[in-house]
């Protein structure tokens, strides 16, 4: 059973957001980055346990430049037997979704991994996109799964509550809050992912059809009226009469 | 033509139905096009969906499997937007929406939006379409530049707007695709509002301290008719269900009331819950930094306030 995890870098969730001045692009100065919390709690773990359970190897991708081998060394360092950068700074999901698959296409993996989203972009659509391109079924919000020889039986999140689907390999899947604990890197892991192979593989040509107009911040808020513990009518008064929520 | 697809719980159109309905016809008149809904199986009264702005609703003789099966309904949703000559297609950011589009969008290749919060406007090489971003804390506008735009509609946007009348509801042909998954079971909350599509939300943090106290919570919720959400730690204990786990790495909402009880505040909470229209802290912590971010606030103690609060919003509704 091999299994392939896409995974992706973020700003860290305390980092500051800002644009540059012609609210273009995403300032990056000083903003450190991590590993998509989707990405490394959730979907390579499931994969490490899918490995541990039937064998074959867990492979890592990311659609990006040479900056982001850190995060991918740590995917390494978790257990990923292998790692694969295709070289490019990627310009949608359009983008990274097509030079996934055709990196993925003659590879013969059992299980496709995506996170649910990426937390700075927020768009929850390589997963479905690269499903589309490769042909493959696609298990969204998977909470719980159970591989097994043949097919797996993968519970995902819907809203109020959960649906369980059988799908037969290969598949996408996308993974959500459940589906595995997090791993935190130990000292062995880190010593033996300085080894483990992480290649560099060359770009195809994708178009895209998005153009970034602007990026903005939300309106601040004006400021907070407090209320006196011992007078709830009056706060439940405000938010019928004044913010007329109620 | 701009072609929205309704979604439905055992033959009720949700919320979600409607405000995807009404978006689509407001996109449509800043693009100059009609509204055509589209519905999968047997739903009552499918015409409704002309209160909030469709022209006409096509309904599709296909079962639930076409909700669980993306690859299956991405194909329905393409020939249909071949037939009606889709300009726009519009979804809801929701398990369903989400997981589609990025499917119909590489079939059709045609650009994606996801978790639009305004209508679609035209641009001068397409479609312009503004999306939050950052979980939240930034909105992000793109111009899509193909013949067609997909977007998908994040929760409580906008209003939902009922006031025209039910249209009439045609069945339309197309091929159905076999499936490749099959559905084992289902376990979804009849009657209950879920979480995002909830208006009014009780939240509550580690300031519990202990999940037998929730039920002050409950009550509170239960006066107001809201759902109920917590902070991570609290899920993360299994205090509470992990459904209920808003923020960065859970559930994002914007409900027009967000109470939140015991809960710090920390960037991470706030990514998920901070385009809530009002919200209202309660802390006993006069720096808890989830005042910077409140409308209203009650700094003392919750085991005091909860229970008085409660009382209050009962005395109101008699
Ligand atoms: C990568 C990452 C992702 C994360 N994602 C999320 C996320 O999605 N959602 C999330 O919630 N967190 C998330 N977190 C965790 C976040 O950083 C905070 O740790 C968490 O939100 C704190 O939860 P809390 O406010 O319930 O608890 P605490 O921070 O412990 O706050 C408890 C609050 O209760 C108040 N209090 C205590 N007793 C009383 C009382 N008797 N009356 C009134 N007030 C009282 C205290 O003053 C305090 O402000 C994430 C963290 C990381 C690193
Ligand atoms: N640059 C990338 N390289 C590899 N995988 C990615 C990249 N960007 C996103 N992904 C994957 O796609 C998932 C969903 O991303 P998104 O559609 O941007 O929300 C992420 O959780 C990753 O698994």
């Amino acid at each position: 059973m091999n299994s392939l995890v896409c995974i992706s870098k973020t700003p860290d969730t305390t980092a500051k957001i800002s644009f540059t001045e012609d609210g273009k692009k995403f300032n990056s100065e000083g903003v450190s980055y991590i590993m998509n919390p989707y990405d490394e709690w959730y979907a390579l773990v499931k994969a490490i346990e899918v490995k541990e359970k039937l064998g074959g190897e867990v492979h890592v991708v990311n659609v990006g430049p040479a900056s982001n081998d850190i995060i991918i060394r740590k995917a390494l360092a978790i257990g990923a037997d292998k790692a694969f950068r295709v070289d490019k700074d990627p310009e949608s999901s359009e983008d990274v979704s097509a030079q996934v698959a055709a990196f993925a296409s003659d590879k013969g993996y059992d299980i496709i991994f995506t996170g649910k989203e990426t937390i700075d972009h927020n768009g929850s659509e390589v997963g479905a996109m690269l499903a589309q391109h490769m042909s493959l079924p696609f298990v969204s919000y998977a909470s719980d799964m159970e591989a097994d020889e043949g097919s797996a039986n993968v519970t995902r999140d819907v809203e109020g509550g959960t649906q369980t689907v059988k799908v037969s390999y290969p598949f996408v899947v996308s993974a959500a809050k459940g589906l595995a604990e997090q791993r935190i890197p130990n000292m062995r892991g880190i010593m033996m992912a300085k080894r483990k192979p992480l290649e560099v593989v060359q770009p195809v040509d994708a178009s895209s059809h998005l153009a970034i107009q602007k990026f903005e911040l939300p309106a601040e808020k004006t400021g907070v009226t407090m209320i006196d513990e011992n007078n709830m009518d009056e706060l439940v008064r405000l938010l019928h009469e004044e913010a007329k929520v109620i | 033509m701009v072609l929205v697809y309704a979604e439905h719980q055992d033959g009720r159109f949700k919320k979600a139905a409607f405000e995807a309905t009404t978006f689509a016809r407001k996109s449509a008149e800043a693009l100059g096009s009609g509204v055509t809904a589209v519905v999968f199986g047997d739903v009552e009264e499918a015409g409704a969906l002309g209160e909030s702005g469709a022209d006409k609703v096509l309904k599709v003789d296909v079962g639930s499997i076409a909700e669980a099966d993306n690859a299956m309904a991405c194909d329905i949703l393409h020939q249909i937007a071949e037939k009606v000559n889709a300009r726009l297609v519009v979804l809801n950011h929701s398990s369903f929406g989400k997981s589609v589009a990025g499917r119909l969008a590489v079939k059709s290749n045609s650009g994606l939006v996801s978790g639009v919060v305004e209508p679609v406007s035209s641009g001068n090489n397409g479609y312009i379409a503004k999306k939050s971003v950052f979980s939240g804390k930034a909105y992000a506008t793109y111009e899509i530049e193909s013949d067609m735009g997909i977007v998908t509609l994040m929760r409580n946007a906008i209003p939902v707007d009922r006031s025209g009348s039910a249209v009439e509801v045609e069945n339309v042909d197309v091929d159905v695709p076999d499936s490749r998954l099959e559905i084992i079971s289902s376990d979804v909350k009849k009657g209950e509002v879920p979480l995002p599509e909830a208006e009014l939300v009780v939240s509550a943090g580690r300031g519990m301290k202990d999940p037998s106290n929730w039920d002050i919570i409950e009550e509170l919720a239960d006066a107001l008719g809201a759902a109920t959400a917590c902070s991570r730690p609290v899920a993360d204990a299994d205090w509470r269900p992990h459904h209920e786990h808003v923020g960065q790495t859970g559930v994002a909402i914007r409900p027009n009331l967000y109470i939140a009880i015991g809960i710090s505040g920390a960037i991470q909470h706030l990514a998920g819950v901070n385009n809530s229209k009002v919200i209202v802290v309660i802390n006993k912590d006069p720096e808890a930094p989830f005042f910077k971010a409140a409308d209203y606030g009650v700094c003392a103690d919750l085991f005091d306030v909860v229970p008085r609060l409660t009382e209050a919003v009962k005395k109101f509704k008699s």
